[in-house]
This record gives structure tokens, C-alpha cells and sequence, in this order.
């Protein structure tokens, strides 16, 4: 049980930057947008706000640091840098009508090389005398839990042990649900998913909900990679750390069939089986069987896939015009 | 743009007959547009002047006899993935899976030349390599046209999800064959007997892969413009209707399209074991089966085309390595570099696609 209840916590850890991702790529496809730069967008998101803290850190020194601009700085400037980036998406993809899945695969290839150059170069750029970005300090107040967590046993480990982001994060995501599924914003959001044509004669400026929904699900996913560096890895920067887990968030949106509410359990969920191997004992004989668990989320994610695409349920389909562009005199 | 169209002083217009001098240009003016702001942020990071970032890319990429021919190489292993991808984008299918493709092809390989040591000839080795490699990658095409086909299941992130598949298979047969013991790695396979290694064309290691690429990119254009399949193939990324009106199986040719665009990326999978590295590791790919995606769709999906458009990207990427190396940068500097030219690549469609107009009064 115990074994149980410390799995949990890495578990939501892994899942924290699934779910901003999931959330943000969510709100993005309602749109009609399929945003295959997610995985950039986050590392961008990422890298962006180790900047900011890195050059706060060193610009006041440690001793004089205080809470909110230790915060706010990397938090704007990931959201910042991940703007930057849904406005290229946009304008590229709603402005000059390009091809969706290859400006996203260039975002992804353009954000993770941003963000690993600047991870690898940033301390010769600066010329600063500091031997690996960690950020331990900045690190410890994302990371600061409430302080009687502690003291509430089991139940402060499971619900109190993360860090502010992990909860906005939970709260972003039933927002977004409450907002696509109850409010005229969402309704409109959602019309312009399924048929842009109908709603641009509905009067809905089919270019604006493009525009900020992207952008917002960009901003989002953004700090999906500020939660892992800051919190999760405890402020240390290291290359290609981040892996895979923007294609993982993509994954999650098909997995919970796009509704952000389910994002919430799914996400940590697939934490929890990003991370399923280190508890599957293997002996020392067959470690390699530790590779195909790591399989598990992919393979779970392909079954989903096609099982929804078998039961080809109405309820269960992604937007009607996801991938497609809406030029208004093509009509 | 805003809606209120009374305001608007311009509007877009499709073009429908642009002349090909026209495009040639608009493209050209891209890619200098790329180049010139490429090199104004390397002479910001580096503090060389911007001329000088181009001579260092031309001398990355063509500085010696050695780094001529790795450039050429890279070339054609990124041009072969590229044309293996592009049957199936020609029929709409986003085939986005070429680096699993790759992998499972590699793998394939690495398989044959390790089990099969002292046990076979060579020759028959390599011929074994060839046909598993080719059988792999066209399995790992088959498995997401089969479900497209059948069930329409979305193909791009199916394909997705299978690369990290054949990542993951990769890592595990890494680990159980890894030499030495605990390594994590498995070395230069067969080093002493080279059993299994492909042949050397014309007396040099670099040419089968150039002359493999050359060869399916023949093919390549000639299979899409002037046999049956390619026109079938063509029906059904124009018109699903269409293509059921005129009585094409719309599932046969997805089915069979993708088992060739698997089975080329399994080739390119095992020139990169068999030929070029004679060795596995998951990165082996190195991402170009996303980037192959990217070339294909630049040249208009015309294998001809691919060949400068992939040798841009090469170019870049070579060009953009030496800089970092030569001042400490980080090797992901070639990405920003390659992703800045993608972008303005991407951006200049619009202008061969619409034309702007100014609205008379």
C-alpha cells in the first residue's frame, strides 16, 4: 500500500505536463487546428522561463530573491515565449493558409532545437562563470507545497505534495471543459471546429476564435514545459530531458476523445505508465523488458485509436474540419 | 483580417495560372529572405560577421573531399525517405510514421547481421538484410493502412504512436544485444568479419546510398506519372468519390500504397545500418522521417524537386553543425536554422497559391 501511495505522487508529477499539454492542444483542435508543434511549443514554453529565472537569478543574487517575481518571471516569459509561438502557428496556418501538419512538424523541429540550444549555450552566451543551469532556488518556489502538507500524512502526500502549477493546471482544465461544453464562447469555438463555413454565415469571425484558441492552447501547453523543468526537475535544465512527452499530450487528446475534463485522470494516468516500468520488477537478468514496458502508453494510445474509430460513435469523432483550413471564397 | 469586408483595401484572389519562372522566383526570394536572417542571428551569437557565416557553411559542408561525400550521403538517405514518404502523401494519407519505418527497417538489419555471423556467406547475408528490411518497414506501413482502410482510423497519429513503438523495440534489443555487457550499446556490429556489411559501389563506401536514392527516385516519379497505380493513387487524393465512382478500391490502393512507402523507408533503414553506421541505436534516423515529411511536401510531393529541396535542408544542417562546433554552440543550432528556412518556405506557398489585389473603389 505504502508502494501504492508514493507512486501516486510521481505519477501526477509525470502527468502535470500531459495534462497542460492535453488542456492546450484540446482548446486548440475544438478550433479546427491539428497543432503537431505542441512538443516545440513546450520546450519553448520551457526554455523560455529558464531564461527568465536565469537571468534573475543572477542579476539579484540569491540571498535578495523574493517569492513573486520568482514566479511571475518565468511564468510570463514562458507564456510569452509560447504566444510567440502560437502567433507564427496562426499566422502561418489561418493567415497564409499553409499546410497544418507540416508548420507544425517545423514548429516542433524549430521550439526543441530553440530550446536545447539555448539550454546547451545559454552559459557561454551570458558569459557567466556557472558550470549547468540549476535553478534550485527559483525551483523551490514553484515546488512549495502548503505547509501543514506534511503533517497530513497519506492524504497530504496523494492531494498536497505539488507544487502551484499542478493545480492550475487541474484548474485550467475544468475550466476549458466548462467553457467548450456550457458557454456561447465554447459553442462558438466548437461550430467553427465542425464546419467554419456555417459559422463564418453565422456571423462568428471564424479568424479570431482561430487565432486566440491556438494561441491560448499554445500559451497553456507552454507551461506544461515550465512545471517539468521548474518543478519536476527541480530546476536543472538538461537536453532532450523533456523527450517525448508533447507527442504524449497529442496522444492524451485523442484518448480522452477531446474533452478536458477527462484530460484530467487520463493524464495522470499515462504518467503513471510513463513511469509504470520503474515499478515492474524485472530482476537484473532482463532489463530490457523495462524497454517494452515503456511501450505501454503508445500502445494503449494506438488501441484507443482504433477502438473509437471501430464504435465510430458521433459523440466520440474529432472535429469535423480538424487539419483543414477555411478560406471563405473557396466556398 | 477583420470581417467587415467595406473596410478591407485588399482582398485574396486564388490564382489559378501562375507561370513556373513566377514560382521560381517567389521561392527564391524565400529561402534569401531565410538565409539573410539566418545569418544575421548567427552574427548575433557568434559575433562573426554575416558573410562569414556563409563561408563556414559552404566550407561544413564541402570543406574536404570527406565532408563533400558525407554531405552527399546525408543527402541521399534524406531524398530516399522523402520519396518514400511521398506516394502516400500524394493520396492525402500523412504518413508521419518514416522514422519508425526507418527504425524497424534498421533493426531488421541489425538483425540479420548479428544472427546470421559465421553462419551464412556474406553475400546471402546482405540479401537476407535487404528482403527482412524491406518486409519490416513495409509491416510497420501496413499496420495504420490496414486500420485506415478498414476503419478509418486517423493515420497521423497512428503513425506517430508507431514510431515510438519501434523506438522502444529498438532500446530493446539494444540492451539484449549490447556489447559488452551493461553498455547500453551495441558497437560496430561484426567489425572483424564486416559479415553482413553492404557492398561498396564503384570503390567507394558512400556510393550504394547515392546510387539506392538516385535509383528509387527514378522509380519514384516514374511509378506516380506514368503507371496505373499512380494514377489511382492520384484519384483517391483528389476525390474519395471520385475514386469509388470509377470503380478504385479505394482500401486496395492505401493498403498497397503504404506497404511501398514502408518498405523504402525500411531500405533507407537499412543503408543506415548495413552501409553507412553498421550499427543500431534508436537515434539512428536522427528525426529525418519528420523532416522527410516536410521536404516531400516543399517540392510538391515531385520526387525531381526533392532532390534541391533536400539538399537544402543538408546543407543547412551540415552548414549550421560547423558553425556551432567551431564556437561551442550547441549542435541544435543547425534546427533553429532549418526550422527558420521551413517557416519562410511554408510562408511563401501563399503567394504562389493567392494573389493580392487592391480593391478599386
Amino acid at each position: 500500500m505504502t508502494g501504492f501511495l508514493s507512486f501516486i505522487p510521481r505519477a501526477v508529477g509525470q502527468g502535470i505536463p500531459l495534462l497542460f499539454g492535453c488542456t492546450g492542444e484540446i482548446i486548440t483542435e475544438k478550433s479546427g487546428n491539428l497543432n503537431l508543434g505542441i512538443p516545440g511549443v513546450m520546450y519553448v514554453g520551457a526554455i523560455s522561463g529558464v531564461i527568465g529565472a536565469f537571468f534573475y537569478e543572477h542579476s539579484v543574487g540569491e540571498g535578495s530573491m523574493s517569492a513573486v517575481p520568482a514566479i511571475m518571471i518565468p511564468v510570463l516569459c514562458s507564456l510569452f515565449g509560447s504566444f510567440l509561438m502560437g502567433m507564427l502557428y496562426c499566422f502561418l496556418t489561418v493567415t497564409l493558409r499553409a499546410n497544418q501538419n507540416v508548420t507544425g512538424l517545423a514548429m516542433t523541429t524549430f521550439g526543441v532545437g530553440f530550446g536545447n540550444f539555448f539550454g546547451g549555450s545559454l552559459i557561454k552566451l551570458s558569459n557567466l562563470d556557472v558550470p549547468t543551469i540549476a535553478l534550485s532556488k527559483t525551483s523551490a518556489y514553484f515546488s512549495a507545497t502548503l505547509p501543514f502538507a506534511k503533517k497530513l500524512g497519506w492524504f497530504g502526500e496523494v492531494f498536497l505534495s505539488y507544487g502551484f502549477l499542478a493545480y492550475l493546471a487541474i484548474a485550467v482544465a475544468v475550466a476549458a471543459a466548462i467553457i467548450i461544453k456550457k458557454t456561447r464562447v465554447g459553442l462558438h469555438l466548437r461550430a467553427v471546429g465542425e464546419s467554419p463555413a456555417t459559422a463564418d454565415a453565422m456571423g462568428i469571425d471564424v479568424t479570431v476564435y482561430k487565432y486566440s484558441s491556438t494561441v491560448l492552447g499554445c500559451m497553456i501547453a507552454g507551461l506544461g514545459g515550465l512545471y517539468y523543468v521548474m518543478d519536476y526537475a527541480s530546476g536543472v535544465w538538461s537536453n532532450d530531458a523533456f523527450g517525448d512527452r508533447g507527442w504524449l499530450a497529442i496522444a492524451l487528446v485523442i484518448f480522452t476523445i477531446w474533452r478536458a475534463d477527462v484530460g484530467i485522470l487520463a493524464s495522470i494516468l499515462f504518467g503513471g505508465l510513463y513511469i509504470l516500468y520503474l515499478y515492474i520488477p524485472t530482476g537484473m537478468e532482463h532489463m530490457e523488458l523495462k524497454e517494452l514496458y515503456k511501450m505501454i502508453p503508445y500502445v494503449v494510445t494506438i488501441i484507443v485509436l482504433i477502438v473509437t474509430s471501430m464504435r465510430n460513435r458521433r459523440e466520440d469523432q474529432p472535429p469535423a474540419s480538424l487539419g483543414l483550413n477555411y478560406f471563405r471564397e473557396e466556398r | 483580417m477583420d470581417n467587415k469586408t467595406g473596410t478591407r483595401l485588399f482582398h485574396l484572389a486564388k490564382r489559378e495560372d501562375i507561370s513556373r519562372s513566377k514560382k521560381l522566383v517567389i521561392r527564391l526570394i524565400a529561402i534569401a529572405s531565410a538565409l539573410v536572417l539566418c545569418a544575421l542571428l548567427t552574427a548575433l551569437a557568434t559575433g562573426i560577421n554575416p558573410l562569414q557565416v556563409y563561408a563556414s557553411m559552404v566550407s561544413g559542408a564541402f570543406g574536404s573531399v570527406r565532408k563533400t561525400w558525407i554531405t552527399l550521403q546525408d543527402l541521399s538517405i534524406l531524398l530516399l525517405i522523402s520519396v518514400a514518404l511521398t506516394p502516400a502523401f500524394t493520396m492525402r494519407f500523412w504518413n508521419i510514421g518514416g522514422e519508425g519505418q526507418v527504425l524497424v527497417g534498421g533493426l531488421a538489419t541489425a538483425a540479420c547481421m548479428i544472427l546470421l555471423e559465421n553462419k551464412l556467406p556474406g553475400v546471402l547475408i546482405m540479401l537476407i538484410s535487404f528482403v527482412a528490411a524491406i518486409c519490416a518497414g513495409a509491416l510497420w506501413g501496413l499496420i495504420p493502412a490496414v486500420c485506415k482502410a478498414r476503419w478509418n482510423t486517423n493515420e497521423t497519429l497512428m503513425t506517430l504512436m508507431m514510431n515510438y513503438i519501434a523506438t522502444q523495440l529498438v532500446s530493446f534489443f539494444v540492451i539484449i544485444w549490447e556489447v559488452p555487457k551493461g553498455s547500453g550499446k551495441i558497437g560496430i556490429i561484426n567489425q572483424n568479419s564486416h559479415a553482413g556489411w553492404m557492398v561498396q559501389l564503384f570503390g567507394s563506401k558512400y556510393m550504394l546510398s547515392i546510387t539506392v536514392s538516385i535509383l528509387v527516385t527514378v522509380f519514384m516519379y516514374v511509378y506516380l506519372n506514368y503507371s496505373k497505380h499512380g494514377y489511382e493513387i492520384r484519384v483517391v487524393g483528389q476525390s474519395l468519390n471520385t475514386a469509388k465512382y470509377v470503380g478504385i478500391s479505394v482500401s486496395r490502393v492505401i493498403i498497397r500504397t503504404m506497404l511501398l512507402s514502408g518498405a523504402l523507408c525500411g531500405l533507407a533503414g537499412m543503408l543506415l545500418v548495413g552501409s553507412i553506421n553498421h550499427t543500431i541505436t534508436t537515434t539512428i534516423a536522427g528525426g529525418q522521417g519528420f523532416t522527410a515529411v516536410m521536404v516531400s511536401w516543399m517540392a510538391k510531393f515531385n520526387p525531381f524537386t526533392m532532390i534541391p529541396c533536400a539538399f537544402l535542408v543538408v546543407f543547412m544542417n551540415r552548414g549550421a553543425g560547423e558553425i556551432a562546433t567551431n564556437f561551442g554552440l550547441n549542435p541544435s543550432f543547425a534546427d533553429i536554422m532549418t526550422g527558420i528556412i521551413l517557416f519562410f518556405i511554408i510562408g511563401c506557398e501563399f503567394f504562389i497559391n493567392y494573389s493580392i489585389k487592391k480593391r478599386k473603389k
